[in-house]
């Protein structure tokens, strides 16, 4: 094996066991800015040792015994001379050796767990729990997360850093949640694994390998959850839901770049796999047996477009039904809009555009360009085309992507009679 | 990335001989992993050869000739697979490396090869319409 070969087998490695591996280091010494430290110092140990003694049989635990072996020298030559650590020590009953040994076998699934509640923690800010369970969960560089959120590395480099100290200044403890905060606590998890995945799915710009990475590693971090918590249902929900709309990542922009309505996309593309995965969590989810949560519903509405061959075979009264039981659990007037859609698809236009002016007064769909373009189509189906071309002319002039813009002015147009 | 891993059949395989229980368990082991790690997306074991048929066109433009299992050259043949999806070939190949010995009397092999995905065919957004527009025919011809 050449010495690159051999760099890029530590770096699936790396790739690998990081997760597991700070996870573990974290409920050692109880900060996980010092357990990053020390994963990466038994990285370092085994960069300049592998390409000269080879790959060991079990990668994993010889980081792990490299990490450890970290740990037991910062302890003892930082007892009492380091601040940070003689702090610690007096506030967080600091590991002795005896603990490090006995806590080499604790359950990894659970620290796992344990680590995403931290990442995931309501102290930090949306950026940055986003940011740094992308670096210690999914083990991507810093370089990495910057550029597939087109964003400097120092910026990344630093909102990592503020977050590992705001953990560890507010104490935030190393531990899965009980009772009621559980749930709270597992929606702010829930939230930024499905963040990540629309910052990839919803965006047509950048870099066209990064973006589908975040995708591929919120679906990943997801898939990990459902192994690890199996009983949460909102955890197969959004699992089922992320699955459901990768299969048709490649089918959501056309060749030159253009946004694909889901009703034209090509579905003979759909992937089918992903399609079954995300219909088995679905089911998961339903197997225990409690009520459908947002995630879920949004799931099961998904998994009706996924199971119509056609576009015209879709069953647009379940996924009415699917939406009003989704407006009772997290009312939004987004939802209410696309109930009105649906409840258009199943019985007529009238009564979608019914719903719909209800809406024009909600103050929070005054920007949203989408509104105005709902109601242009369902004025255009009514026949009603001065309106429609009207409202597509003003949804063209609130939306910024510059494609779609286009779109709505070639609907415009085809109204009919002069712009406005 | 997806790769999938494909355990070779052996004698005992084909004979429909189940694996002992320490390989199930520590298959098992080895597939919970792949979950744990968020990249297992499938996998099945295949029935014996003696169930199968072969199905080959000896003359281009001709006729198929259907052959009825079982076949002989084991080593040719597939017992199973597991698809799982990756950041790079390494990590494919580090994943692979862990599967434990399929079979465990000199005859175990896995094979490693790369899933055909549309943008991997070519870099060439042109290309992808083009073969996208011909599998939609091929549909559509399915179809009528």
């Amino acid at each position: 094996m050449t010495s690159s070969q051999t760099h890029r087998t530590i770096d699936a490695i790396w790739r690998i066991e990081s997760p597991k591996l700070i996870a573990g280091l974290t409920r050692m010494v109880r900060d996980v800015g010092l357990a990053e430290d020390l994963a990466q110092d038994a990285l370092v140990i085994a960069l300049q040792r592998w390409p000269e003694s080879g790959i060991p049989d079990n990668p994993g635990a010889w980081l792990m015994t490299a990490a450890k072996r970290r740990a037991i020298d910062l302890l003892r030559r930082n007892k009492l001379r380091d601040e940070k650590y003689a702090e610690m020590a007096q506030t967080t009953e600091l590991y002795t050796e005896d603990d490090l040994e006995r806590n080499m076998d604790g359950e990894i699934g659970d620290d796992l767990l344990r680590l995403i509640f931290m990442t995931c923690h309501p102290v930090l800010s949306q950026d940055a729990r986003v940011a740094l369970t992308l670096r210690l969960l999914c083990g991507l560089t810093t370089d990495e997360i910057a550029r597939s959120f087109l964003t400097a590395e120092s910026t990344i480099a630093q909102r990592i850093v503020r977050a590992k100290r705001t953990l560890s200044s507010r104490k935030v403890p190393f531990e899965v949640p009980e009772g009621e905060e559980l749930q709270e606590r597992l929606s702010a998890v829930l939230e930024v694994i499905y963040l990540m995945f629309n910052e990839g799915y919803s965006a047509t710009t950048g870099d066209h390998w990064l973006r589908p990475l975040l995708c591929q590693e919120a679906l990943r971090l997801g898939r990990v959850l459902a192994e690890i918590a199996p009983e949460e249902p909102e955890v197969h929900g959004l699992v089922a839901l992320m699955e459901i709309q990768s299969s048709r990542f490649k089918t959501r922009v056309s060749a030159s770049g253009e946004p694909v309505l889901l009703m034209d996309q090509n579905r003979t593309q759909w992937d089918r796999l992903l399609i079954r995965r995300g219909l088995a969590a679905l089911e998961r989810c339903r197997k225990l047996g409690r009520p459908l949560g947002p995630y879920a519903l949004q799931a099961a509405i998904s998994a009706c477009h996924a199971q119509a061959p056609a576009a015209a075979d879709t069953d647009w009264a379940r996924i009415a039904a699917l939406y009003e039981a989704l407006s009772r659990v997290a009312p939004s007037p987004i939802v209410e809009l696309n109930r009105a859609v649906a409840i258009s698809m199943a019985f007529g236009p009238a009564f979608g555009l019914q719903l719909v002016d209800e809406l024009m007064h909600e103050p929070a769909l005054t920007e949203y360009h989408l509104l105005p373009s709902v109601r242009g189509d369902l004025l255009a189906k009514l026949g009603r085309m001065d309106e429609a071309r009207s409202e597509f002319e003003r949804a063209a002039a609130m939306t910024r992507n510059s494609r779609e813009q286009q779109l709505l002015l070639k609907r415009a147009a085809e109204c009919g009679g002069s712009p406005n | 990335m997806r790769f999938m891993m494909i355990v070779k059949a052996t004698t005992d395989s084909e004979a429909g001989v189940l694996p002992s229980p320490e390989l199930l368990e520590a298959m098992h082991r080895y597939n919970e992993e792949l979950a744990r790690a968020g990249v297992l997306l499938g996998g099945d074991g295949l029935h014996p050869s003696s169930s199968a048929i072969r199905i080959s066109y000896p003359e281009p433009g001709g006729k198929p000739k259907v052959v009825d299992g079982p076949f002989t050259e084991a080593k040719e043949m597939i017992a199973g697979y597991t698809l799982i999806e990756v950041k790079s070939r390494e990590e494919a190949i580090e994943w692979a490396l862990r599967m434990p010995d399929p079979h465990g009397f000199g005859q175990g092999q896995i094979e490693l090869r790369q899933v055909f995905e549309v943008e991997d065919l070519t870099d060439n957004p042109e290309a992808i319409a083009k073969e996208n527009a011909l599998r939609q025919q091929l549909e559509e011809q399915r179809k009528a």
